[in-house]
């Protein structure tokens, strides 16, 4: 038990994410757009290398519990960026500049792992009509802009059910 | 290449095309920064989605070869805008804003004006907490 502990151990200090490393060998292989032995060794050491290098800023592994609704999330994201764009297209070319009601949100997170939030706040980014900002000090609270929301409890409603709730089950 | 192929390809550059164009036009329509913002992060995602698609589309009925660079090109996309618009945003509320102009949180404020918990002075934290 103890020397398996410490194996564990020296494994993390040598491949602190190993899922990202197989991630970079992998895009490294695609950049090349062609494969040779040369290519996957360079790749190996890169990949190696880069969690190595940012381990210290990214301490704990994401713990992700559930991949099939993380690539249900994923496709939603997917729709959801499509309608972003056409609704943002619209209120660019024919909403009056005087009409447009721009908000400050506030949104109480249920989110507590880090990298939940961060897909949280990039996903609000790419959605329709907001624009995510700053998180609170204590990590509770994160500040979105919004484009055009005449009701912003429902805009944060929104959020909260159609992303922040499929977060949940994914990550936490 | 039979005409299909060149129509859809045409069609996938010219929807490119004009997202791309309705991203720039915001940037000069929108009042202030933060409206401005939404231009670039939104519209110029599909935009620039639509011309990879295009090359991909071209790429397998021109030459038969699936071409991957171009998914990459646009997940690097989707990886970078988030981060540049937080970025951007958190700029113009250390310079434009203070803040009571924005919605308090409960607990503590926005990390722009307020310390991480358990940081008092305005020193950093300890290094083993990073």
């Amino acid at each position: 038990m103890m020397a398996h502990d410490a194996q564990t151990r020296q494994a993390r200090s040598w491949l602190p994410h190993p899922l990202m490393t197989v991630l970079l060998i992998l895009i490294w292989i695609l950049l090349q757009n062609s494969f040779s032995l040369g290519n996957l060794l360079l790749g190996v050491v890169l990949g190696v290398l880069f969690p190595l290098m940012t381990a210290s800023f990214w301490p704990d592994r994401p713990h992700i519990r559930n991949y099939g609704k993380a690539v249900v999330y994923f496709l939603v994201v997917i729709g959801d960026i499509v309608t972003a764009n056409i609704q943002v297209a619209r209120l660019i070319l024919f909403a009056r500049v005087s009409s447009l009601q721009p908000r400050w949100l506030c949104v109480p997170l249920a989110l507590t792992r880090p990298e939940a939030i961060t897909l949280l706040a990039g996903t609000v980014t790419m959605t329709p009509g907001t624009v995510s900002c700053d998180l609170s000090a204590d990590g509770r609270h994160l500040l979105v802009h919004c484009l055009d929301e005449p009701d912003p409890e429902a805009a944060v409603r929104r959020i909260k059910m159609r992303y922040e709730a499929r977060l949940m089950e994914i990550f936490e | 290449m039979s005409i299909l192929a060149e129509a859809i390809v045409s069609a996938l550059i010219i929807i490119g095309a004009v997202f791309l164009l309705v991203g720039s036009w915001g940037m000069i329509r929108m009042p202030e920064l933060m409206t401005r913002l939404h231009a670039p992060t939104k519209a110029t995602t599909l935009g620039v989605g639509g011309t990879l698609l295009a090359s991909i589309a071209y790429f397998l009925a021109a030459e038969g070869v699936f071409s991957i660079h171009e998914l990459l090109i646009s997940m690097f996309l989707f990886l970078s805008a988030p981060i540049t618009a937080h970025f951007l945003a958190k700029a113009y509320m250390h310079s434009r804003l203070k803040a009571g102009e924005l919605p308090r949180p409960d607990g503590k404020g926005w990390s722009t004006y307020d310390k991480p918990a358990g940081v008092e002075s305005g020193e950093a934290p300890p290094r083993d907490t990073l």
